[in-house]
């Protein structure tokens, strides 16, 4: 079946959107490749390829989770299904 | 894959993939003569850079160890090095004798560019003629020194172009290949899982030195969080948003199974076979002249964006899994994975397609960067000249 989004870990709370042009605002097909598992949700957003969608709620403050690590801090409120970026994303080491 | 390749063994007994002759200035001044030289013999390379002047200390010798070691590396059959003052230059000259390849040194000083250039252009005419006549011989593939470094990263890289050199990485390591990879501020956020896989203490200290002296530079000269540096703009254009998702993505390329043999500073050489760490600049001319300069020969480049990179000693063979750069920038891809996205390739046939494209460029076959011209040599810089 088609991918849309990719997940790496089980416990990740952002996937990444491998598809050019996805509109927001319907159900799409993801993969979690650890393990091989076929997935689906809600995008809200348009989303870049390359670029990170919600796969829960964030309130600021809160970790983000991707390759099984914190990867960095939330800095604005997210839903799930919504884009992850500069914009409410940023690092906690610099 | 066979376990043998043609390739060029020199004297020292290293094995080179190209047959490169190499004109090579010492200084920023001398560039002029090198590209006069390589302008006037056919098959010559000059390999030029803007620095050598007034610099001291450790980054004096590494300019040294840079250029010794661009000239020892074994993909090049013999070396011009042109230079402003004599002794400076026969200082490289020595250093790349000791490999018992053919080495010439021109001073300038007392002597104008235009007999400089004479009497270089005769050596290197006799250099490349030389070097013409040198065959291919069967060679172990444990004589194969393979390095890695990735450039304009996106969220494919970390989710299918690197780990692919991550497989083509334990398939090597497994065989018993020397292998190299660096960029050391780019493992923040994922250097305990680097740490983790060193196979000593001594080694896992040696690693940690070197993460921490160059996380001291970052603390030191910052202004703000790197953003639009590190990740970089076309990083973040491609979707990477903070150093540590870049650093997990990066650290794909060294597998699952490898363990980290040693540590090197920059532009040093392994000892002995196994995967190497190279404190280095995550910049990718910085990190493959590096490369070059430690003796490795051919070198993996996953691509997000699409880094356009070559190096002028060292074959680079690209790899992209984001379809788009695959698709705008074709010319400069060698090999295609994004196919693992979309579940029609698994990483471990994704591997032996990198594999199939290395055996091919070290019996031979040109990259799309060598087809392209693309031979950035830089090198690296410590601090001011004084």
């Amino acid at each position: 079946m088609a991918t849309e989004y990719v997940v790496h870990e089980a416990n990740d709370t952002v996937g990444v959107v491998v598809i050019e042009g996805l509109k927001g605002g319907k159900e799409y097909s993801g993969w979690l490749m650890d393990g091989d598992k076929d997935l689906s949700m809600t995008i809200l957003d348009d989303i870049p390829i390359g670029h990170k969608v919600a796969l829960k709620d964030f309130n600021v403050g809160d970790d983000v989770i991707k390759y099984g690590i914190v990867i960095g801090k939330v800095v604005n409120p997210i839903k799930k299904g919504e884009h992850v970026h500069v914009h409410n994303l940023k690092t906690k080491r610099w | 894959m066979k376990d043998t390749f043609l390739g060029y063994r020199r004297d020292n007994g290293r094995v080179g993939v190209r047959n490169h002759v190499i004109i090579m200035p010492l200084d920023d001044l001398s560039q002029a003569a090198v590209n006069a030289v390589a302008n006037n013999v056919r098959d010559c390379l000059p390999i030029v850079h803007p620095y050598g002047r007034l610099q001291f200390g450790a980054d004096l010798d590494l300019h040294f160890r840079t250029l010794i070691g661009a000239g020892c590396n074994p993909n090049v059959a013999a070396v011009i090095v042109i230079g402003i003052e004599k002794v400076w230059t026969d200082r490289v000259v020595e250093g790349i004798a000791k490999t018992g390849k053919p080495v010439a040194g021109f001073g300038i000083e007392q002597h104008g560019d235009l007999e400089t250039i004479r009497l270089a252009s005769l050596k290197a005419k006799e250099f490349v003629q030389y070097a013409s006549a040198l065959q291919r011989v069967e060679c172990p593939l444990t004589d194969l020194w393979v390095s890695c470094k990735c450039g304009e990263s996106d969220t494919t890289s970390g989710a299918a172009s690197c780990p692919t050199v991550g497989n083509a990485f334990d398939k090597l390591w497994a065989k018993g290949l020397t292998l190299l990879f660096g960029e050391t501020t780019e493992l923040t956020g994922g250097e305990n899982l680097v740490a983790a896989r060193c196979e000593t203490p001594e080694i896992r200290a040696k690693f940690q030195y070197f993460f921490d002296r160059y996380a001291k530079v970052v603390d030191d000269h910052k202004v703000d969080d790197l953003c639009d540096s590190q990740p970089t703009k076309g990083n973040i254009e491609g979707g990477l948003t903070t150093i540590e998702e870049k650093a997990m993505g990066n650290i794909q390329k060294i597998g699952k199974k490898c363990t980290v043999c040693g540590c090197l500073d920059k532009a040093e050489s392994p000892t002995h076979p196994g995967l190497w760490f190279m404190d280095t600049s995550s910049a990718a001319a910085e990190m493959i002249t590096l490369a070059a300069a430690a003796g490795f020969v051919v070198h993996f480049f996953p691509t997000g964006q699409g880094n356009i990179i070559g190096n002028p000693i060292i074959p680079v063979i690209k790899l992209s899994a984001n379809p788009r750069t695959v698709r705008t920038m074709n010319e400069h891809i060698d090999l295609d994975v994004s196919g693992i996205l979309r579940r029609e390739m698994n990483l471990d046939q994704a591997g032996d397609k990198l594999l199939d494209i290395m055996m091919k460029t070290i019996n031979g076959r040109l990259t799309n960067a060598e087809a392209l011209k693309h031979q950035e040599f830089v090198m690296t810089r410590l601090y001011e000249s004084a």
